[in-house]
């Protein structure tokens, strides 16, 4: 393999690897904020518990993520020098930013809320878990800014073979920052809250720690349902805007060769090929003028096909096509899990439906899965180009490392964040197999059977399931 | 050499300002972090070592993560040229950093003797590492790189590490011990504050000897870093230098903490403006070959540099404002608490 093998490879692992982490702490800070908001406000101690519980969760995650981000950053200058080069002048302003106006708040913040519990009051406290998210937030907002402009570049020049800034706000709000922010931030809010509802899920089921579990889950769920709702606007955003500014990784995104009207919404049984100008068309359903309605809201439109590009401007179509209908199809399970549970909380039966209780177990992972698959889907859909359009990823590689140098810092960084994605997983698992703190008082890790604990809607004439088994023992 | 406009002066400060600050702030942390095995022995000395520094080590390594950007930003060249010329150092430095963050999140996290031994010997590591690669970059920065005639490193990996630039390896590495036994005088007491008193006053001491071979060999290695000091300001900061090297003994031994480690951290920036002094306007000095990357040939356009200038003049107050809170709030000795904290 070459250098620029390699670097592809390393730069999809790092990315990949590193991303995970912020997916999970961009939601859980909001919803941290929540609990601690509600802590402050009503004075239960069961809030605290829950809020310290997770902040625990989050200070695991958040280490990893920032770890492994300062390797993204450096990288652009070790493996893709002349890229770096190139759009330096656009591309590096946004990382810097995202250091002074987002790395700064999240990571002091954090370390007030987590080491600082009993120097603050409790006013304070509220405001820094605050502070974390808008941190997250904020972080998002100009690495997406940066990674948007690679989509589609605006406000620029070339001059001397260098990208040269025009205009910091075309730049800044190129035609695809807005939706594929709002797509990214509603992806990390669905996946923290499945996480939270996974994990108040299981509690709810193992019948343990039921007072956390019982204030978590109604916000987790209320969370998770909105924010899959979200993803299905903001997704339609995204793909209307793909369909409007990077024709080319539309049509790979939905393997489409020729050029046509009322394009149906079409799912091969048998995945397409690179070679879509002479695949035969295999079995598949079609649902007649579907895509040219869900992409310019006129069944009859017309979309542009690859036949319209160089073969050597096509995107690797088999990946992008299936990640994006691979996460489609997990948003829409995603959705339907939460709009039973959404339904089954209004009506308040949810903690009697073991079955739903148990799904929502299950798909704890699969937001993060889809957000893996979307990125595939919008990076990979970019390919053969770096920045859109304007140049290509063979061209950005860095030309003074050698293949071995990679490979070397690439078996070290498989090596290493093997073993962290490993110790995350076990830690994780053991700090939520110990839970939260007990409540204060209660014996050893008995639940207290109080009806105090119910969630609203509840009535104290039906059995919590807890109630039906033996008080388990958390130790 | 092209004159610089005030906007890529104002970024060739601005940059050496970010990394005077990581170099202060998570100085102490990678000072702390070299002394480890030495200054705590026991698992509680340990703990009180970590919480010393864990409300604050991860917004001190913001202020590296900021520096990158900012030259990413300002002098793309520069970055492009020497983070891929550097490639294998970076990647060890990139790797002993993630050692160093994931030490300090999961010791606490098991009990186990084998499992904290391991971590504080990765803690270590993770924080030696840094400490000396940081100074053999700069070392190779004050002799020089080959550069190709497309401002690429026309050297290999052997070639950055010459005995001059292990010299300046050794003074970063001093330097931060000094720092980080500084740091502990403030958050310690009794037998940890006292080993860690050694470590500060060996550390200067090195720094002082380390200073003298350094500068001395500069005049051979790097003779056209003395060029800037024909001018009599340019001695400001090897006079500051030598004044708080001077004081901060005598600041220790009068059991000044909070001076001593003011001082130590200005020896810190003394020196960090001692070669910024030295190097201006140039970022990346050619050596042999290739023409030298400097703040006017490789900056960006005045624009991102204006765009730049504003999110820096309405952001870095705020960060120093908060920053400076959270430094109070947690101001005074380490008290170890069982739930919260490492």
């Amino acid at each position: 393999m070459d250098a620029e093998q390699l670097a592809r490879i390393q730069f999809a692992l790092t990315v990949g690897f590193h991303f995970f982490f912020p997916s999970i702490t961009i939601g859980l800070a909001g919803l941290i904020a929540v609990l601690e908001t509600l802590r402050h406000r009503t004075k239960r101690e069961v809030y605290d518990r829950a809020a310290v519980f997770w902040t625990r969760i989050f200070a695991l995650t958040f280490a990893i993520g920032v770890a492994t981000g300062i390797v993204m950053e450096f990288q652009f200058g070790t493996n893709w020098a002349s890229y770096s080069a190139f759009v330096g002048d656009i591309f590096g302003s946004p990382l810097a930013a995202e250091g002074i106006l987002a790395f700064f708040l999240e990571s002091v913040f954090l370390g007030l809320l987590l080491f600082g519990r009993n120097r603050i009051s409790s006013r304070v406290r509220t405001f820094a878990a605050w502070m974390v998210f808008v941190g997250t937030l904020l972080s998002a907002v100009w690495i997406l800014i940066a990674n948007s402009w690679m989509q589609t570049p605006a406000g620029y020049e070339v001059i001397d073979g260098q990208a040269r800034l025009t205009d910091f706000f075309a730049a800044a709000l190129n035609p695809s920052t807005i939706p594929r922010y709002l797509h990214t931030v509603s992806s990390a809010l669905t996946a923290s809250s499945f996480v939270m509802l996974g994990v108040s899920a299981w509690y709810v089921l193992k019948g343990k720690h039921l007072d956390v579990a019982k204030v978590c889950l109604p916000i987790a769920l209320v969370a998770a349902f909105v924010g899959s709702g979200l993803m299905f606007v903001t997704g339609d955003m995204s793909s209307v805007q793909v369909a409007n500014t990077q024709p080319a990784k539309f049509a790979g995104i939905n393997a489409l060769y020729e050029t046509r009207s009322g394009v149906p919404l079409t799912i091969p049984l048998i995945p397409p090929t690179q070679d879509l100008a002479n695949q035969e068309p295999g079995p598949r359903i079609e649902i007649g003028g579907l895509l040219s309605f869900l992409t310019y809201r006129d069944p009859n439109a017309s979309i542009t096909g690859l036949a319209e590009f160089p073969v050597e401007d096509w995107p690797p179509i088999t990946i992008t096509w299936g990640a994006y209908h691979l996460m489609v199809l997990l948003g829409t399970a995603m959705l339907l899990v939460m709009v039973f549970g959404a339904w089954f909380l209004w009506r308040g039966s949810v903690w009697r439906r073991k079955t739903w209780l148990k799904l929502a177990v299950l798909a704890t992972p699969l937001p993060l899965i889809a957000i893996m698959l979307g990125w595939t889907t919008a990076e990979v859909g970019r390919q053969p180009w770096i920045v859109y359009d304007l140049m290509r990823t063979s061209d950005g590689v860095s030309v003074v490392v050698p293949a071995e140098q990679v490979a070397l810092s690439l078996g070290l960084l498989v090596a290493m964040y093997v073993l962290l994605g490993g110790l995350w997983l076990y830690l994780v698992r053991k700090e939520l197999g110990h839970g939260p703190a007990p409540a204060p008082g209660a014996a050893t890790a008995a639940e207290p059977a109080a009806p105090a604990g119910l969630p609203p809607g509840e009535t104290p004439g039906e059995t919590p399931p807890q109630a039906a088994q033996p008080a388990p023992s958390a130790g | 050499m092209a004159e610089n406009t005030f906007l890529q002066g104002t970024w060739f400060l601005l940059f050496g300002v970010l990394l005077v600050g990581y170099a202060i702030l998570d100085g102490f942390d990678l000072g702390v972090g070299m002394q480890h095995l030495y200054t705590a022995r026991t698992d509680r000395e340990r703990r009180t070592l970590l919480n010393a520094i864990g409300p604050v080590w991860d917004g001190n390594e913001v202020w590296l993560i900021t520096a990158g950007g900012a030259l990413f930003a300002a002098f793309p060249r520069v970055y492009a040229t020497v983070f891929s010329g550097f490639y294998l150092a970076l990647m060890l430095v990139l790797a002993a950093l993630i050692l160093r963050a994931v030490s300090l999140e999961f010791r606490s996290k098991e009990p186990g003797r084998g499992w904290r031994t391991t971590w504080d010997a990765a803690f270590s590591i993770g924080s030696i590492l840094p400490a000396i690669l940081f100074g053999v970059a700069i070392g190779n920065v004050m002799r020089g790189v080959p550069l190709t005639a497309d401002a690429e490193y026309a050297g290999d990996f052997l070639g950055l590490l010459s005995p001059f630039a292990i010299a300046v390896g050794l003074l970063s590495a001093s330097m931060f011990l000094m720092q980080g036994g500084a740091w502990l005088q403030l958050k310690t007491e009794g037998v940890i504050r006292d080993r860690a008193r050694r470590v500060a006053v060996v550390g200067w001491v090195a720094t002082l000897v380390m200073w003298v071979v350094v500068t001395a060999w500069s005049r051979v290695e790097a003779p056209g870093l003395w060029d800037a000091y024909g001018s009599i300001l340019a001695w400001v900061a090897p006079a500051a230098f030598v004044v708080l090297a001077v004081a901060f003994p005598l600041l220790l031994r009068v059991h000044r903490e909070g001076w001593a480690f003011l001082a130590s951290s200005g020896i810190v920036a003394a020196l960090v403006g001692t070669l910024g002094i030295a190097l201006y306007p140039v970022l990346l000095p050619a050596r042999g070959s290739g023409e030298s990357l400097t703040a006017n040939n490789t900056a960006s356009s005045d624009l991102t540099l204006t765009v730049m200038l504003i999110i820096a003049v309405i952001g870095m107050p705020l960060v120093l404002t908060y920053t400076t809170w959270v430094y109070r709030t947690f101001r005074g000795k380490v008290v170890l608490d069982e739930e919260h904290g490492y």
